[in-house]
Parts: structure tokens; sequence; C-alpha cells
């Protein structure tokens, strides 16, 4: 490595201790342009793709940067986030069944739902830190889990819940590309909610217990108190995901509570790059899109292809998509200006 | 009582799993700081090998005792050398990552191959039958598990406190920082209890061939309970994860038996145990504080 840059892989930290820095310091004009530049993006999708994929890539993208929110900025890898993203779409689903409400109200009733159970769980967790906190974090998702199958009365057990209803105030959305449109700004709010945080004074002092807890509790922080609430944030935007991927599919089954899921989730966001937050957004787009092609070309050992992704980026790709991708940026504006 | 006893002895049984695949995921978190996510993989390929051996080479049940330990320990030491030695100086969680994409792989690659249903695999002629304990009778085959199981943690723990490899590996348990200093090359012996506790995965795996479902995905939830099993006994602790092993299937079997209007207790009982340990000892019963970090 040639590179002066301190970047986790080589300080052997999970997260970049730059992650914040590296965005926030390119010129105004680059993040402008970039804004722009996802807006569009994401304005066009349900035109490029299947409106359903593109469905499936906004709610996997909030779930990513949930769980990029702890990984990436509170130093805590979350195993189970599937309990909240599943929970969520459970409760959603229940909701707009039952109660006929329209589908934003729903989810937000999933979501809430999600960061109440995020409570108790982040309360014992954050007892743990590093492997210890994915373990206990896998642990408890695997309860909600077992809980939902057994729960057959409420549930509907391995049939899962059929026939959620996209209920607006009478608007037809059944067609997913309307859909799509329909839950985009619901969407950008909870990326706008997950940026505000990071860049927030609260998301500084989550970043300060990230690099070095020992200070951040000398100088008078609560940490657990301040990791516990980011976990509850996170909990509530991954719940937002899931509640709408349930009324998207119109459809829970027991797979959204699965530790695969939570898997796939952590994945996602290694893939896109830890700490970059939009990276977890382009990791999201690029995961779902592609079990979507292997689906559909009819390969059915996906997890053979999710596992080796796994492994070839642990090993050789640990910075992800965004965060090597701001390195070179970074590379190239400094070799201009000497 | 002698539902009681019965219950208890059941218990023991499937502690005893839970004792074995504990016991190699501590040796291995000792001497690597490496969660190996895959060992519920490993387990299930010793089963499936025990089954493959049996059904298509007609290799018998003891053969595959020795053999399924012995290949699957080599395949651990390959797979140590090849990727997690590369990762094994970062944080331990890109390892577990590493581990959790190889069990998708792992699953897949059996599931692939010989499909969702489980195989039977019949019991030992040797041991099929039961044992009278005057009280109640007992099939000799959990009988023989459990007095396998107990031997084989005796033996480890022999080798533990009793051998240089047993120090060298305790030492690096407890005082990873300190024990190189003392010129001791922990080094050399990280591939072959790597190899070990995979091997133990692969003889729980052959274990339990004939007494459950032998299908690719056996291991899988497993492997969760058993995280919790070493997040109650204490990691760091060889011992705790093993007498938390046979904890939990005890109170599982109990939970089962007594409170089986409630199907849903014998399932989860093992997590809110969890909850109450990290409640009242963070570190587990038997693990030590933490650095904090």
């Amino acid at each position: 490595m040639t590179s002066t840059v301190d970047t986790p892989a080589e300080a052997g930290r999970p997260a970049p201790p730059s992650g914040l820095l590296t965005v926030g310091r390119a010129p105004a004009w680059v993040r402008y342009a970039l804004l722009a530049v996802g807006l569009v993006a994401a304005l066009w999708l349900p035109n490029g793709l299947y409106p359903a994929v593109a469905v499936d890539i906004l709610c996997w993208a909030l779930f990513a940067v949930a769980v990029d929110l702890l990984l990436g900025f509170t130093g805590l890898m979350s195993f189970g986030h599937a309990a909240f993203w599943g929970t969520s779409a459970y409760v959603t689903g229940l909701v707009a069944i039952h109660a006929g409400l329209p589908f934003p109200a729903a989810v937000l009733a999933g979501a809430l739902t999600a960061a109440a159970l995020a409570v108790p769980i982040g309360y014992l967790a954050v007892k743990r830190t590093g492997i210890y906190f994915a373990m206990v974090t896998l642990a408890f998702a695997q309860m909600v889990y077992y809980v939902a199958n057994e729960w057959r009365s409420v549930t509907q057990g391995e049939n899962g819940l059929q026939g959620v209803p996209r209920s607006f105030f009478g608007v037809d959305l059944t067609d997913d590309y309307y859909f799509y449109y329909a839950i985009l700004p619901i969407v950008l709010l909870g990326l706008a909610a997950a940026w505000r945080i990071v860049h927030s004074p609260f998301g500084r002092v989550l970043v300060g217990i990230r690099d070095n807890p020992a200070r951040a509790r000398a100088l008078g922080y609560p940490v657990h108190r301040y990791k516990l609430t980011a976990f509850v944030l996170s909990g509530f935007i991954a719940g937002l995901g899931g509640g709408l991927f349930a009324v998207g599919h119109r459809f829970v089954s027991l797979d959204v509570l699965h530790w695969t899921t939570s898997g796939k989730a952590v994945i996602v966001v290694v893939l896109g790059g830890i700490g970059t937050l939009w990276g977890a957004v382009l990791g999201a787009a690029l995961v779902v899109r592609l079990e979507d092609w292997l689906s559909f070309s009819g390969f059915e050992a996906i997890g053979l292809v999710t596992g080796g992704i796994f492994v070839l980026v642990v090993l050789l790709f640990r910075r992800g998509i965004w965060g090597s991708a701001a390195l070179l940026a970074k590379r190239w504006m400094a070799r201009r200006q000497r | 009582m002698t539902g009681f006893l019965q219950n208890t002895f059941n218990g023991l049984v499937s502690g005893a799993f839970y004792a074995l695949l504990a016991l190699g995921l501590a040796v291995i978190f000792g001497m690597l700081r490496v969660v190996n996510f895959a060992h519920g993989a490993f387990y299930m390929l010793g089963a499936f090998g025990a089954y493959v051996l049996l059904s298509e080479a007609g290799v018998p049940f003891w053969a595959a005792l020795v053999i399924m330990p012995l290949g699957l320990g080599l395949l651990g030491m390959a797979l140590e050398r090849a990727v997690i030695h590369r990762l094994t100086r970062l944080d331990p969680l890109y390892n577990f990552l590493l581990t959790f994409g190889l069990t998708l792989i792992l699953q897949d690659l059996v599931k692939s191959r010989y499909g969702v249903q489980s195989s039977p695999y019949a019991t030992p002629s040797a041991l099929s039958g039961s044992v009278d304990f005057g009280l109640f009778d007992f099939p000799t085959y959990r009988v023989f598990i459990l007095g396998f199981a107990v031997l084989v943690c005796v033996a480890v723990w022999w080798v533990l406190t009793r051998t240089r490899v047993g120090m060298v590996v305790r030492a690096a348990t407890e005082r990873p920082e300190l024990t190189p200093a003392f010129g001791i090359n922990v080094g050399r012996w990280v591939t072959p209890v790597f190899g070990f506790g995979i091997a133990l995965a692969g003889l729980a795996g052959v274990l339990a061939a004939p007494m459950r479902a032998v299908n690719p995905l056996m291991g899988a939830d497993l492997i969760i309970v058993v995280f919790a099993v070493v997040v109650i006994g204490g990691l760091g602790s060889i011992f705790g994860s093993v007498a938390a092993g046979f904890g939990i299937g005890l109170v599982q079997a109990w939970g089962e038996a007594y409170l089986s209007d409630f199907p849903i207790v014998s399932q989860t009982i093992v997590f809110v145990v969890m909850a109450v340990v990290l409640l009242w000892r963070p570190a587990g019963l038997f693990g030590r504080e933490e650095a904090p970090a």
C-alpha cells in the first residue's frame, strides 16, 4: 500500500475513521452534483428496471442505511436487524389488512413497533461490544423468528400473511410503477433522516464513541444511552423499509425475520462501503438487481452466489464501492494539487 | 420422578451436542479470536458425510465416526490457511462475515446436490435397543452419545490442563497479548487448533446422524442457539462453554416437558436465559469482563 490514508482495512477496524469526512471534504459542487445525480436516478429507476425490482431496491436501501448507521457510525455490527425489518413488515401487514388504513399509516405503525422492540433488545445488546454484540442481536432476532413461527393465529406461520392491501385514499396503486412513486417520498424522508442523524452533534458523538469509547465516556457522554438511542433510531428506519416491503409485495413471509435476511443487510452495507451511508444505497441496488437477475434466469442456488459475494467482498473489497471511489477521488485531487 | 429423570436424561443428551459445538467454538475463538459462523455447517457436513458414506459406499457408522472428523479437520485446516488466516489480524467481525458467507455456500452446495428433504440414517445395530435403568428405559444410542460426549470433553480437558499444547491454548485464550511476549510461538498452533475445533463439529454431526433428521439446513438454526449458549457461558471460558451447553440442554428439556402448553417456551427459553445473563453478568456466567472497547 502506498497510500497514507488510514483506511479501515489497514487499521483493522470495521469502520472507516475518515468515513464522515471523505464525503464532507469533497467540494460543495461535487456534493450537489452527486445529490442531483442520485435524485435523477431515483426518479428514473422504474423506467429502466422492472418497477417491482425498483420498489425492492428502495426498501432495501432503507434497511441497509439503518444497518450502516450502527455499523459505520456507531461501530456496532447488528446481525439481527431482520427482527426490526420483519416485525414492521408483519405489523404493517396486519394493520393494513385489519384496520384498512392508508398504507403510510400502516407503515408508520410497523416502524414504531419495530422501534419499540429495539428498546429492550438494544438495552441488552449494548451491554456487549464487537463480536458479542453481533451474536447477541443475532440470537434475539432468532427468538423473534421463533415467536412469529409459533404465533400462527396472528402471523399465519409458514403460509405467510396474504393479501396486504395498498390502500391510499382510493387511489389505485396496484401498478408497481405508480406505487414506486408513491413510496419514493417516504424513502427519501427516511434517507434524509439518516443523513441528518449522522451529521448532527448527536451523530458526531456516535462517531466519537465508535473511535474511542473510553475517551467518550471520560468526556462525560453516557455511552450506553447514546448507543441505545442509535439502535432504536436504526430499528425505526429498518422498520420503515420492512413495512414498505410488506406493502410492496402484498405478502409477508417468515423469510423477513430469518437470519439470512439480517446477514444480507450487513453484506449489502459492506459491499457499498461501511460508514458511507450512500454506499449502502448503491449496495442495495446492486444486490437486489443481481438476485432478481439470478432468479429470473432460473438459477436456483442463490445462496452460492450471495455467499460467494460475501467471501470475495470480505477478502478483497473491504472498503466497498463508495469507500473505494472516495479514496480514488481523493488521490486524484491530491495529485492535481501538486 | 421417573418422568423427571427421563426428561433430565434427554436434556443432557441434547446438551451434549451443544457442549461439543460450543467447545469447538470456544477453542477456536480462544486461539484465533474468530467466531466461526460456519460451525453449524460443518456439523451438517459431518452428518451428511456419514450418510453419504453409508448409502453410497457402505461405510459403517463406526468408520464414519473416525473418517468424518479427520476429513473435516483437514478441510478446516486448509480453510484456515487459505482464507481465515488472511483476516485474523483485522477486526473479528470480518471473519464472522467470511464464515457466514462460507455457511451459505456449503449449505447450497449440499442442497443443490441432495435436495432439502431429510434422509434417514439407521442406528448402528450394536447400539439399537434400550438400556434398563430400573426406574426407566432409555435408548442405548442416546446413552452412548452422552457417554461419548462426556468422554470427549474429559479428554479435551486433560489435553488442555496436562499437556504443553493445552497450556499454550489456555494461555493464548486468557492472555492473548501476553502469551507471545513470553516467547511462545502461538502462531504454529493456530491452524491445528482450528482444524481440531472443526473436527469436533464434524464429530457432533456424525453422532447426530442416527438421531436427528439429516438435511442441509440441520446446522443452520442450531448454530444460533449455540451462539446464545456461548454468550451465556462466556466465550473466553472453555469450561463455561461446555457447562452452559449441558445446562441449556437441561433447561430446554425441562421447559418442553413441564411447560408443554406453551410450545414457544422450549424454542425461546435459551434466549430468555441469555437475556437474564446479560442483565446479571454481561460477560457470561464464567467469562471475564472484556476490556472496554
